[in-house]
């Protein structure tokens, strides 16, 4: 065990920082929820990738650098630590990318990988729908095959940013007579596609957070699946572990809010105090993001060891939704009667981002399967207790 | 950066739990613990012979010179299997102490040997702990005295008796006259020493309670996997699955959070009371956790003396306020991260050296 940073990550470290400060933008950007916000990160996606800072993990033909994961985990702690924008293509950067790498073919790498990680393609998520949600094996949209083309109709839902996405991936019955997770492929399609159709789904902050896509006979040609025909369960049961895991949601992602909790409670520490119990939430917060963060050098470490990670993941995706929920929850308290405005009110103060926060806290435990499925695979699969 | 135990730490773990998992099971402790003295001179011999007595003993005295990384790893055992603590007092927070004391401390290299060969048996009454453990029988009793430490031989000292729910915990009131004769350390050399002994403690708490509550789930999915009621076994109810999978959440993410505290002070970082009570918080919550939800899993049966989940249940509750409660160690944690200029920013995970 040697728990200090090798001098060549300490200058990764140093390297990150002095261009964070240099270039992460002194306004905030707008919502991505907006189109107007969309295209601001968009922008800065660009900026981050001309610094080869967009995607520090994948190779550097491929648009990358070539970083390790512990390389990989300090400059997600320099980015979170330096208030940088969130990042808006993460269903295309930190699923269908390491998907991509996994899964793809080298066309498909070369013809894929580059322009998401300049954010020239921005993608959308399409794997739920109407009766297939934590159920995901009861996709029922069709992709039926026509010569060297799939003709797609059906309709995915919850697609997260679809109103203003590019492409969208997702899996589609290809096997009509299939039932289950049997028949099923993993397609990429362009949004822009005769045939397609986006209804915005407005999310509790009232922005168009997610829509539902419509396919009417769209024609998407054979060389945009992903694995065999019909093998898309196993392809997409690789991403949503990449989903629940540590890639989604690094620890910079809640230490920072802490840091910033912190700073909140001492800044209110005598109205705070009239509840004790708000500066245990606080510490817990805190503790909770600590535990995450050493807990992926810790998986890190495994990983270069030769480990494989498992159920842990799933475990992973119910300590990051719920310390994120503690984290928010505990804000709104210090924040109480002010915590109901929003950012920008005259009376706001510094409620900042924390109301924000605290609305899209609430999906943590829904989204990239709920918290009860994961406790179920936890339950089956790594303590091997019986299915129902 | 390196998360990871070297091959020797890992494999000396094994080791031990395989030694421990026949001689140590439970019907031999429950034999054990309906003794008087609760201690088991054979078990305890067969112990060092593995050579744990001896694990952070320095090669020059007979050990194996490993730190406080390995115990991170050695107490989980120790929890798991339920071996008394008053071990791990003796060859880990004893033995560092020992080992920290200066050259001119003329008993010192002798102490050091004898521990590494099992012959000696060291209680500590550390100022946190108002009861000491196992000082009716131990050689010497290690004792505070204004920040002084001394060594106070078996026949100094009168012990009035604490019986406690754990039956394998022999608490002592200990009733002493400082001497100069039995002094082996002044303020200025011992308060340091009592520092990092609680440290210390503290570690080897929150490694036994992490291998609790890992003792307490298996007994309880073991258990959830054969009990039937409503004609299927109850584990696969999805209420008793979540209760366990919970537990399974709360030991794996306590488990980095032990390792970098003994990382911390195997290095004296200067964030090694943080991170310590941090793990024992850490650890405390998983056991509670454990015993919580292992006694709803196992039902009434949960409630008897009979199912093996009563031992460890009871020593989690017993070890979780011993070397510092609850309380003390979470307001030591608040002082830290509280404090003005904690440092808590990007690249100060490991702690300050």
């Amino acid at each position: 065990m040697d728990l200090t940073y090798t001098p060549r990550q300490q200058a990764f470290r140093a390297e990150v920082r002095a261009w964070l400060v240099e270039n992460v933008p002194v306004e905030k950007l707008a919502s991505y929820d907006t189109r107007e916000g969309f295209e601001q990160h968009r922008e800065w996606e660009r900026k981050l990738f001309d610094a080869r800072l967009s995607m520090v993990m994948w190779p550097q033909e491929l648009g990358g650098r070539g970083c390790d994961l512990t390389e990989w985990l300090i400059f997600e702690e320099e980015y979170y630590g330096a208030d940088a924008p969130m990042r808006v293509n993460q269903n295309g950067q930190l699923l269908l990318g390491p998907t991509l790498m996994e899964f793809g073919t080298q066309a498909q790498k070369e013809r894929f990988l580059p322009r998401m990680a300049a954010s020239d393609d921005m993608w959308a998520q399409g794997w739920s729908e109407p009766s297939a949600g934590s159920d995901m094996a009861a996709v029922s949209s069709k992709a039926i095959r026509d010569g060297d083309h799939y003709v797609i109709n059906g309709q995915k839902t919850w697609s997260t940013r679809a109103s203003f996405a590019d492409w969208v991936f997702g899996l589609f019955r290809s096997d009509p007579e299939s039932s289950r997770h049997h028949g099923l492929s993993y397609l990429l399609v362009p949004l822009d596609a005769k045939g397609v159709t986006i209804r915005p789904i407005k999310a509790l902050n009232g922005k168009d957070a997610f829509a539902e896509i419509f396919f009417d006979d769209v024609r998407v040609p054979v060389e945009n699946r992903i694995g065999d025909e019909g093998q898309g369960w196993k392809v997409a049961m690789a991403t949503a572990g990449f989903e629940r895991g540590l890639l989604l949601r690094s620890p910079a992602r809640f230490q920072q809010p802490v840091r910033k909790l912190i700073e909140l409670y001492k800044a209110h520490q005598t109205e705070a105090d009239r509840d004790p119990s708000i500066r245990d939430a606080v510490l817990e917060a805190w503790a909770g993001a600590e535990a995450y963060a050493l807990s992926a050098y810790h998986t890190v470490g495994r990983i270069a060891r030769g480990d494989k990670i498992g159920a842990e993941s799933s475990i992973n995706k119910i300590v990051w939704s719920e310390l994120d929920l503690k984290i928010h929850e505990t804000a709104m308290r210090i924040l109480g009667a002010r915590g109901e405005l929003l950012a920008g009110a005259p009376q706001g103060g510094d409620v900042d981002g924390w109301l924000e926060g605290f609305l899209f806290a609430q999906a943590g435990p829904i989204y990239a399967g709920a918290n009860e499925i994961q406790r179920n695979i936890i339950a089956e699969r790594m303590l091997g207790l019986p299915k129902a | 950066m390196d998360f990871t135990f070297t091959d020797d730490e890992r494999t000396f773990r094994e080791a031990i739990s395989r030694f421990l998992m026949t001689e140590a099971a439970p019907e031999a402790l429950r034999e054990i613990w309906e003794t008087d003295s609760g201690r088991s001179p054979d078990l305890r011999n067969k112990i060092a012979e593995q050579g744990l007595m001896a694990l952070s003993i320095p090669e020059s005295a007979g050990g194996l010179e490993m730190g406080d990384v390995a115990w991170s790893l050695m107490t989980q055992e120790l929890g798991y299997y339920g071996i008394p603590d008053s071990l791990a007092d003796t060859a880990y927070v004893s033995a560092g102490l020992i080992n920290a004391l200066p050259d001119s401390v003329s008993d010192r290299q002798g102490w050091l040997e004898q521990i590494a060969e099992g012959s000696l048996r060291i209680a500590i009454g550390h100022p946190v702990n108002p009861l000491v453990a196992d000082a009716h029988l131990a050689d010497f009793t290690l004792l505070a005295h204004a920040g002084e430490i001394h060594a106070v031989p078996r026949a100094l000292i009168d012990v009035e008796h604490n019986p406690s729910i754990d039956s394998s915990r022999r608490l002592c009131r200990v009733m002493w006259e400082p001497s100069s004769a039995t002094r082996i350390a002044d303020a200025a050399t011992g308060q340091p020493l009592w520092d990092q002994a609680l440290n210390r403690g503290a570690l080897s708490v929150a490694g036994q309670l992490l291998g609790l509550a890992q003792r307490m789930l298996d007994l309880s999915v073991d258990y959830a996997a054969q009990r039937k009621q409503f004609g299927k076994p109850i584990g696969s109810f999805q209420a008793v699955k979540h209760h366990l999978a919970d537990v399974a959440g709360k030991i794996e993410f306590a488990k980095p959070v032990l390792y970098r505290a003994a990382y911390s002070l195997q290095h004296g970082s200067a964030d090694a009371a943080l991170h310590a009570s941090l793990a024992h918080t850490a650890c405390g919550e998983a056991a509670h956790l454990a015993a919580r939800h292992g006694i709803q899993v196992h039902g009434a049966m949960g409630y008897t003396w009979e199912v093996d989940l009563q031992m460890f249940m009871k020593r989690t509750w017993a070890l979780e306020s011993a070397w510092g409660d609850r309380t003390f160690h979470k307001a030591r944690v608040s002082d830290a991260v509280l404090s003005d200029g904690a440092a808590l920013g990007p690249g100060h995970l490991f702690g300050r050296s």
